[in-house]
This record gives structure tokens, C-alpha cells and sequence, in this order.
């Protein structure tokens, strides 16, 4: 008994540490093949030599990584609960802003799922022990902010219409075909190019221009719920962040061949998110009733500056910045008045409200789009806010012709004439498809067998899949309550009960 | 800061989400397990097939033999979401943390006998893989399984069998001075020592079987349920009477998250026997073949630790299995 | 070479690290945003944990950091003393 002298514990620093306890988890199977066991790790043409070269950013391990998500998670639910409790909606700006977070709901959060789903089979398939752990944490993360939204727009679905079936209208309404499209495209590609769009083009270079001026811009309308749900699914967004870094740098240092492959999925999935990110535009220039910034210095903060030092970074391994990223800079002044334009057009068929800009707000947007808001996008609102006072709202009755690609009507401009509409076609096996952009018809010349399925919402009603023939049976379809959740702010349930709360609020001050 | 509303004035005009509703009736409100849990996974209009598995849709209810009308009745008796799920695990883990740093500062684990260090290096230790194995089969039901209520929880199972094998990669931290040696000597055992090559095998086959309610049987049933047993109550016991009490407390994590993980398991599969007669007969079959190679995976381990009361422990273990299949309607 | 950057929540630990990072940085660009404070500073950005802990007077573990961030940009370093966000972690491409 007692043999050994007490053994002496070495301090172990965080790396030590971190390696003892996750490298080496794994082995070589030698009773099933490693390539039966792990089959979806070549067939993207990503050549792996080393998997022990992976940098783990973060070195998280499992008691700590409960200790500080618990963390976060009394401080986050002890927000929801008071503001519950305190009927923190009566202290938002204005209830059109609430129309942002029904867009969020349908649009953004179901993709929070899909992540979690896709970040599980990563993690399931990568060979080595890091950057599998990294994608697992990453997956229950992204289960963690599909499930907080839902509890903190939980409130806001008591009180407020077109919250109330997220999921449902995210699988079928046609505007909220571009989210899901978006993200089941990069689930339904190999592991390698889902950390790519994912984690790279959506988590590291666009989701700042999400989620940052989202947040700030709950927070300046009142919104603390939100703001507290958002800024704490940012501090994992942190660590997917450098996960998005890490693993671009694996695959373009451990084999020459692998650098074309990244290239194309970077100029893909750049313009894929970034066609994804025009609902974001519309949403900071003209959802929000106080607004934080306009989409144009949004996008020279968080991608023309941020971007160029990240694409010098890395330029030394032969990375250029995405294609078709100068039409983006040169849609920066438009894409918010289109986007929203199109809304405004399809209103009846959307479960959210819109309305034309007030006067003073678009003096705000006169001022941030000097060189286009007055010459084409103010004529256009003044003319349709006089259609609407003498009763003639302007409403588009047909169906819009969809991008193949990102699904969005076809309502961008020429990158170089902003009075013209973009339109691209290609022929395949027969069949012509047409798109919003030179980048969208690149993305479908390279893969058209896999955007020859898309799920395109026009053609499906055409083809009598969603519900009947009329848009009342399409909607119903859809679970949008007829008259409820759709047409303008102005007469909506919505505004009804805002203006009675805000008149009782009058009455009654503190 | 509130604002004086008069309460009846500002009544809800709806309980809950309209999926929640359309389950458990319009004018209940809802617990947030059901808010965050319920229809969160797409079940149609896809839009591509998956590359890597182009014979099905992205999430299809036919990559498993086993047929549900409501894949949502897979729900978790524990009704953990993420924030309830970090919470409980987080107040478990600070009881371990406790055990971990007064054993590091008393030296606790150098009273241990050196016969029974040998040991527990060896029938301890290589479970940390044990643990990464089934972090990647409760990983790849989160993938590949079919609706949000049994994948959620598989994902917390997933992060439980890592943290797991953390545990252990501790335990064995603190008995090689926080060298790694004695790691590295377990990776050995795990990959070449015959005790260890029918559980290493039955692990193996499992991250190729392609049925996922089959992998989650094998996994979180049987093999589970006469590991765990064997190995933190048999053999501990047996430790406590040769020097190896020591070890105990840090271990206790494995008693308690077995326990409450059981009744999950267990929900599980008895909510799926329910449905059909067929299903129960798979889980069944699935069940009984299952616990017969678990037990003969860890014969010789049980023979090493309890020499001869190896048989009658084992078959104390299986027969409490048998109960468990009895009681939620399978065949045993 | 550019910049690299991090986002801080403004609490009350958002606050004191946001210091704690100008101290350390006097090159740093501080803007402060409603709930938020975006720092920005030329090539490299680093923290101390000595820094810190001098300011809340108590033990501070560099991964508490997950707590208070919102975002950041370039290469993280992060060790037990100190945690660095800087552009071309040093290496040139090694392709095996």
C-alpha cells in the first residue's frame, strides 16, 4: 500500500491542457476501413495530408464550456423573463419595428436550426479530433440560438401578428425561399465547402452585417430582449468566426490543389450570402423606426475595410477577393430602395407590413444615398403614396419571374445603369433559366445539376403544388392569416392595438 | 422600467406558436421545451438532395427501419433545451471540480494502491475513446435522424460523451503527474490489448451501420447500460475494497449523468415500441443482440477486475436490462 | 497591412475590458455604438491578463473574454497570459 511518493502536479498551461484532452480522442479504425467510416472527406477533391496541422482557435473544453454557456444562459432567460414580466414591447419605438423581427423569425432562425443540423454532420465526419470538436461545439451553439430566439420572440408572439408559424412559412412563403435555399445549398455540399460558405463567407466575412447592426439596432429602438438574445449568440459568434479563419488556412496550407477549389467556393458563396444579406439592406434603411446606420457604411465597415485586410491576409497563398465583389460595392446605393420596392410591390402576399418612407425619414435616406435616393427612388414613393391617397395603392398582381440562384424576384439593376433591369439566361439540357446577376448565372453555370432542383416557389404555385390557383388559397397554404399579417402597416391589427396601447400609456403616465 | 398599463388591458391574444397550438391545444400556454423543441426541423420542400447522400432528402424519416407517424412522441422526459441542458450540466460538473481540485491538492490518488493503479490505468482510461466513439454515434443521429425531438437531444448526448471522455483524460492526467503518459499507454491498450479488441470492434461496426435508431439501441442501451454498470459501480465497488476508494468521487459525474440519462433512453424507445408492432419487434431484436455483444465485449475487462464473480455480476447487469425491456414494452 | 478589430458588449465587464485593451494598445480606435464598442487598431491588438485582473482585483481567466465578445477580426493567439488578434500569423504558406 502507498508505494508511490505523492506525485507532483505539473500546472498545465491552456494548450497542454487542451491537447491532452481532446488530440488523441480518436484513432485509426482498422476493423472497418477509415474510408467506410469517414467516406465524405474526398469526394470534394480537398486533399487533407495532416489532420494533426489544425490550429485550434478557442481550446474549449467541455467543463468550461458549460460553465460559461450556463452562464450565459441565466443572464440571457433572467432578460426574457423580466421583460415578460414588464410587457417590454410597450417600450419599443414603434411598432413598425416589429416587422424586423417577424422577418428574423421566418427568415433567420430556421437557418440557426439548419446550421445546427449541418454543423452535426461535420462534426461527425471530419477526421481529426480538433476541428470535429470545433464543428460539434458549433452545432449545439447554433441549436442554442435557434432556440433562444424562439423563447425571446416568444412574448412578441402573444401580442403581435405574422410570428406565429416560423417554420412553416420559412418552408413554403416565396421570399423565405431565399434563406432556406441558401442554407440547404450549403448543407447538401461535401463538409469541406460547408465550412467554407458557413463558416467563412457567412460567419467571418458577412455575419457582422447581420447581427451587429441588428442588435445595435434593437437596442436604439428599444428592443432589449433582442438585443440581449443577440449580442449573447455573438459572443459564440466569435469562436465560429475564427473556426471560419482556421479552417480556410487548413485547407489552403496543407496542399496546393486545394487552393482553385477554396477560390470558387469563395467567389460562390460570397455572392451567394451577400444576395441573401439585400433582406438585411432593406431591413436597416427602412424597418427599423431609428436607424443605427444605412446598409452603403455598413458595407464599407464591415466588408470593404474588413475585407481588404482580410484578403491581404490572405493573398500569400494565392486567395483573391471574391468575384463580382466591386458590383456589390456598386450596388451599395441601391439595394435597400429595390429590395424594399419589391416588398412593397408583393405586400399582399407577405407575412410582414410594409409602408412608404415618412418625409423625415427620407430626408435621412436622401442624406445617406446622396448620389441615388432623390434621382430615382423618392419620385418612385411620392408617386406611389399619391396612387394610395386617392385609393389606388399600388399592388403588382402577377407573379414575379425568381432568380434560379438566389430566388429574389428579378428586380436588381444593371451594375452600371441602375434604371435597367438585370436579367441573365442559360440553356440547360434544353431548358432555359434565368438570373438576377452575372454571379448568380456563374453559380448555376458551374453546378446546373443542383440548381436545376430548386424549389422555386413561382413555378410551384404555377404548377398548382401550393394549395389553389388563387393567392387566398396560396396564402392560407402558407398559414398567413389573410388581412392579419399581410398589406400595410397603416390599418393593420398591429397599428390598432399600438395606438391603443400608446394612447393608454398617455393616459395613464408614470 | 415599467409602464402603468393597467394588466387587463393588454391581454395576450395568443398563447403560443401556432405548431405548439396545433399540439397541445390553442389556449394552453406553452413550456419552453415545447416553444424551442416542436417542428423545428424542415420536413418537405427541399430543395436539393444532399451530395453526399443523393438517395435522400436532407432530413429523411427513411434512414431508419423504424416508422412514426409523429416523430415528435421521441420527446425527452427531461425536457432539456439548451439553457436547461448547460445549466444542469454545468451544476454537475462544479461537484466534480470540487472532487478534482481536493484530489489534486491532497495528492488523493498516491494512496491508491499500486495494484490497483495498474488496474484502474487499465480498465479506466482506455474508455476515454469508449466515450469519443459515442460522441460520434449520438453525433451522427443528430445528423442523419429525423425530427427535432430526438436529434436535440442526441446533440446534448453528443457533447455529454466528449465531456465524459474529458473526465477520464483528467483522472488519468492526475495519476501520470500531468505527463500524458498514461494516456498514451490507454491509446495503446484501447488499439492492441486483447480485453479491450471485442468492445473496440462492436464500436467500429457501429460508425458504419447505417440505421440510426439501431445505432442509438446499440449505443445508449445496451452497450451503455452494462458498461456504465460494470465499470463505475462493479469495478468501483471492488476498488473501494482494494485501496482504489480514492477514485470514487471523481467518477461520480458518470453515475449521475448514466441515471438521468437512462430515462431519456428509455422514453425513447418505449415511445417508439408503442407505435407498432413491427418497430418493437426491431427494437427488440435490435436490444437483445446488441446487449449480447456488449456483454461479451467486456467479458474478459470483468474477468481482469472481478476474476471470478465476473459471470454472476454480468448477469445481474443483463438481467436489470432485461427489466428495462420489459418495462417499456420490448420483448426480453 | 490592416486592420484588425473587436467588438465588446457595453456592460459593466464590457466596459473595464475595453480599457484594460486601450491601456494595452494606446494605438487603439475606440467607437462606441448603442450597446456595443467596436475597437480597431493597425495590424495586431493584444490583451493581458495581468491588465485585467489589475482592474477587477480578483483572478481572470482569458476565456471569461467569450462572455462580453460580439465579434472580431484577424488571427487569434491565445495562450494563459495574453490573447492577440493580428494579421499574417507570422508563417508563409507551407504546403506539404
Amino acid at each position: 500500500m502507498n508505494a508511490m511518493p505523492p506525485l507532483k502536479q505539473r500546472k498545465l498551461s491552456l494548450k497542454e491542457r487542451y491537447s491532452h484532452l481532446t488530440r488523441g480522442l480518436g484513432w485509426e479504425t482498422t476493423y472497418q476501413p477509415m474510408d467506410k467510416v469517414f467516406p465524405y472527406v474526398s469526394y470534394e477533391g480537398i486533399k487533407i495530408h495532416d489532420w494533426e496541422a489544425w490550429e485550434d482557435p478557442f481550446r474549449l473544453t467541455m467543463d468550461a464550456y458549460w460553465k460559461y454557456q450556463a452562464e450565459k444562459e441565466r443572464k440571457l432567460y433572467a432578460v426574457i423573463e423580466s421583460f415578460a414580466q414588464n410587457n417590454g414591447h410597450l417600450n419599443i419605438t414603434d411598432a413598425r419595428y416589429v416587422n424586423a423581427l417577424k422577418l428574423f423569425l421566418t427568415g433567420v432562425s430556421p437557418l440557426e436550426y439548419s446550421a445546427h443540423r449541418g454543423y452535426a454532420h461535420v462534426g461527425r465526419h471530419f477526421v481529426g479530433a480538433g476541428p470535429r470538436i470545433a464543428c460539434q461545439m458549433q452545432a449545439i451553439d447554433e441549436l442554442r440560438h435557434a432556440q433562444t430566439q424562439m423563447h425571446t420572440m416568444s412574448h412578441y408572439n402573444k401580442f403581435f401578428d405574422g410570428l406565429h408559424d416560423a417554420r412553416h412559412m420559412h418552408d413554403r412563403v416565396w421570399y423565405l425561399s431565399v434563406p432556406k435555399s441558401f442554407f440547404e445549398d450549403a448543407c447538401s455540399a461535401g463538409p469541406f465547402e460547408f465550412l467554407t460558405s458557413i463558416s467563412f463567407s457567412f460567419e467571418y466575412v458577412l455575419t457582422n452585417l447581420l447581427f451587429v447592426p441588428f442588435m445595435s439596432g434593437a437596442a436604439y429602438n428599444g428592443d432589449m430582449a433582442t438585443v440581449t438574445f443577440g449580442f449573447s449568440a455573438q459572443s459564440d459568434e466569435a469562436r465560429h468566426m475564427t473556426l471560419g479563419l482556421e479552417i480556410i488556412k487548413f485547407m489552403l496550407e496543407q496542399d496546393e490543389g486545394n487552393v482553385p477549389i477554396v477560390q470558387r467556393w469563395i467567389d460562390k458563396w460570397f455572392w451567394r450570402g451577400y444576395r441573401l444579406l439585400g433582406l438585411v439592406s432593406m431591413m436597416m434603411d427602412y424597418m427599423l423606426p431609428k436607424r443605427i446606420m444605412s446598409w452603403a457604411e455598413a458595407w464599407e465597415m464591415y466588408f470593404e475595410q474588413a475585407g481588404d485586410a482580410l484578403f491581404e491576409d490572405l493573398s500569400r497563398y494565392g486567395i483573391r477577393k471574391p468575384k463580382y465583389h466591386e458590383v456589390a460595392s456598386k450596388e451599395k446605393h441601391r439595394l435597400s430602395h429595390e429590395v424594399w420596392s419589391i416588398f412593397y410591390n408583393y405586400t399582399h402576399a407577405a407575412a410582414f407590413h410594409t409602408w412608404l418612407p415618412t418625409e423625415d425619414e427620407m430626408k435621412w435616406l436622401s442624406a445617406k444615398y446622396p448620389d441615388t435616393f432623390d434621382k430615382y427612388y423618392r419620385p418612385r414613393f411620392k408617386c406611389w403614396s399619391e396612387m394610395a391617397a386617392e385609393g389606388k395603392r399600388f399592388y403588382n398582381p402577377t407573379l414575379p419571374q425568381l432568380c434560379t440562384t438566389c430566388q429574389i424576384p428579378m428586380g436588381f439593376t444593371e451594375p452600371d445603369d441602375p434604371t435597367t433591369i438585370c436579367f441573365r439566361s442559360a440553356e440547360y439540357k434544353g431548358e432555359r433559366y434565368h438570373f438576377c446577376s452575372d454571379g448568380c448565372k456563374d453559380i448555376f453555370c458551374y453546378e446546373p445539376e443542383k440548381y436545376v432542383q430548386s424549389w422555386l416557389p413561382v413555378h410551384q404555385i404555377y404548377m398548382g403544388n401550393c394549395g389553389g390557383a388563387e393567392v387566398k388559397d396560396v396564402l392560407d397554404w402558407y398559414h398567413l392569416n389573410f388581412g392579419v399579417d399581410n398589406f400595410d402597416y397603416e390599418g393593420s391589427p398591429d397599428q390598432k392595438l399600438w395606438d391603443e396601447w400608446q394612447a393608454q400609456k398617455a393616459a395613464n403616465p408614470v | 422600467m415599467t409602464i402603468d398599463i393597467r394588466t387587463a388591458t393588454i391581454q395576450p391574444r395568443r398563447q403560443t406558436y401556432a405548431n405548439v397550438a396545433r399540439r397541445i391545444g390553442a389556449d394552453k400556454p406553452a413550456s419552453r421545451y415545447e416553444e424551442s423543441m416542436f417542428d423545428m426541423q424542415a420536413t418537405g420542400e427541399f430543395h436539393y438532395r444532399p451530395t453526399w447522400a443523393p438517395e435522400y432528402e436532407l432530413f429523411d424519416a427513411r434512414r431508419t427501419v423504424i416508422v412514426l407517424d409523429d416523430w415528435h412522441v421521441l420527446r425527452d422526459p427531461r425536457q432539456f433545451y439548451y439553457g436547461t441542458y448547460t445549466i444542469t450540466r454545468s451544476r454537475m460538473m462544479e461537484a466534480s471540480e470540487k472532487a478534482f481540485a481536493y484530489a489534486e491538492r491532497r495528492g488523493s490518488l498516491s494512496a491508491v494502491s499500486d495494484q490497483w493503479t495498474e488496474l484502474a490505468r487499465h480498465y479506466l482510461l482506455p474508455l476515454r475513446h469508449y466515450e469519443w466513439g459515442a460522441n460520434m454515434n449520438n453525433c451522427n443521429i443528430t445528423d442523419i435522424g429525423f425530427g427535432s425531438a430526438i436529434t436535440q437531444a442526441a446533440m446534448f448526448a453528443t457533447m455529454d460523451r466528449l465531456g465524459i471522455a474529458q473526465i477520464v483524460s483528467r483522472i488519468g492526467l492526475l495519476m501520470d503527474g500531468g505527463t500524458g503518459t498514461s494516456l498514451t499507454a490507454a491509446k495503446q491498450d484501447w488499439l492492441e490489448h486483447p480485453s479491450w479488441q471485442g468492445l473496440r470492434r462492436a464500436m467500429e461496426d457501429l460508425f458504419v451501420e447505417p440505421d440510426w435508431f439501431q445505432v442509438f439501441v446499440a449505443q445508449n442501451f445496451a452497450l451503455d447500460g452494462i458498461l456504465y454498470p460494470l465499470v463505475y459501480r462493479a469495478f468501483d465497488d471492488e476498488g473501494q475494497k482494494q485501496g482504489g476508494g480514492a477514485i470514487s468521487p471523481l467518477t461520480e459525474f458518470m453515475l449521475d449523468w448514466f441515471d438521468e440519462t437512462s430515462r431519456w433512453v428509455d422514453a425513447v424507445m418505449a415511445a417508439a415500441a408503442k407505435e407498432s408492432e413491427a418497430n418493437a419487434l426491431h427494437l427488440s431484436d435490435w436490444a437483445a443482440s446488441w446487449t449480447a455483444r456488449a456483454r461479451q465485449a467486456l467479458e474478459p475487462l470483468a474477468t481482469e477486475v472481478l476474476h471470478d464473480r465476473e459471470g454472476e455480476v454480468l448477469d445481474g447487469i443483463v438481467d436489470d436490462l432485461a427489466a428495462r425491456c420489459r418495462k417499456i414494452g420490448l420483448r426480453a | 497591412m490592416g486592420k484588425v478589430s473587436i467588438t465588446l458588449q457595453n456592460t459593466d465587464e464590457g466596459r473595464m475590458l475595453v480599457d484594460a485593451i486601450v491601456a494595452d494598445n494606446p494605438a487603439a480606435e475606440v467607437s462606441r455604438m448603442p450597446a456595443l464598442t467596436k475597437i480597431d487598431c493597425e495590424d495586431r491588438l493584444s490583451l493581458r491578463r495581468e491588465t485585467i485582473e489589475e482592474r477587477i482585483g480578483r483572478r481572470y481567466d482569458l476565456q471569461e473574454l467569450q462572455l462580453s465578445l460580439i465579434s472580431l477580426a484577424g488571427n487569434v493567439e491565445e495562450d494563459d497570459d495574453s490573447f492577440t488578434l493580428a494579421w499574417s500569423r507570422g508563417a508563409s504558406p507551407k504546403h506539404s
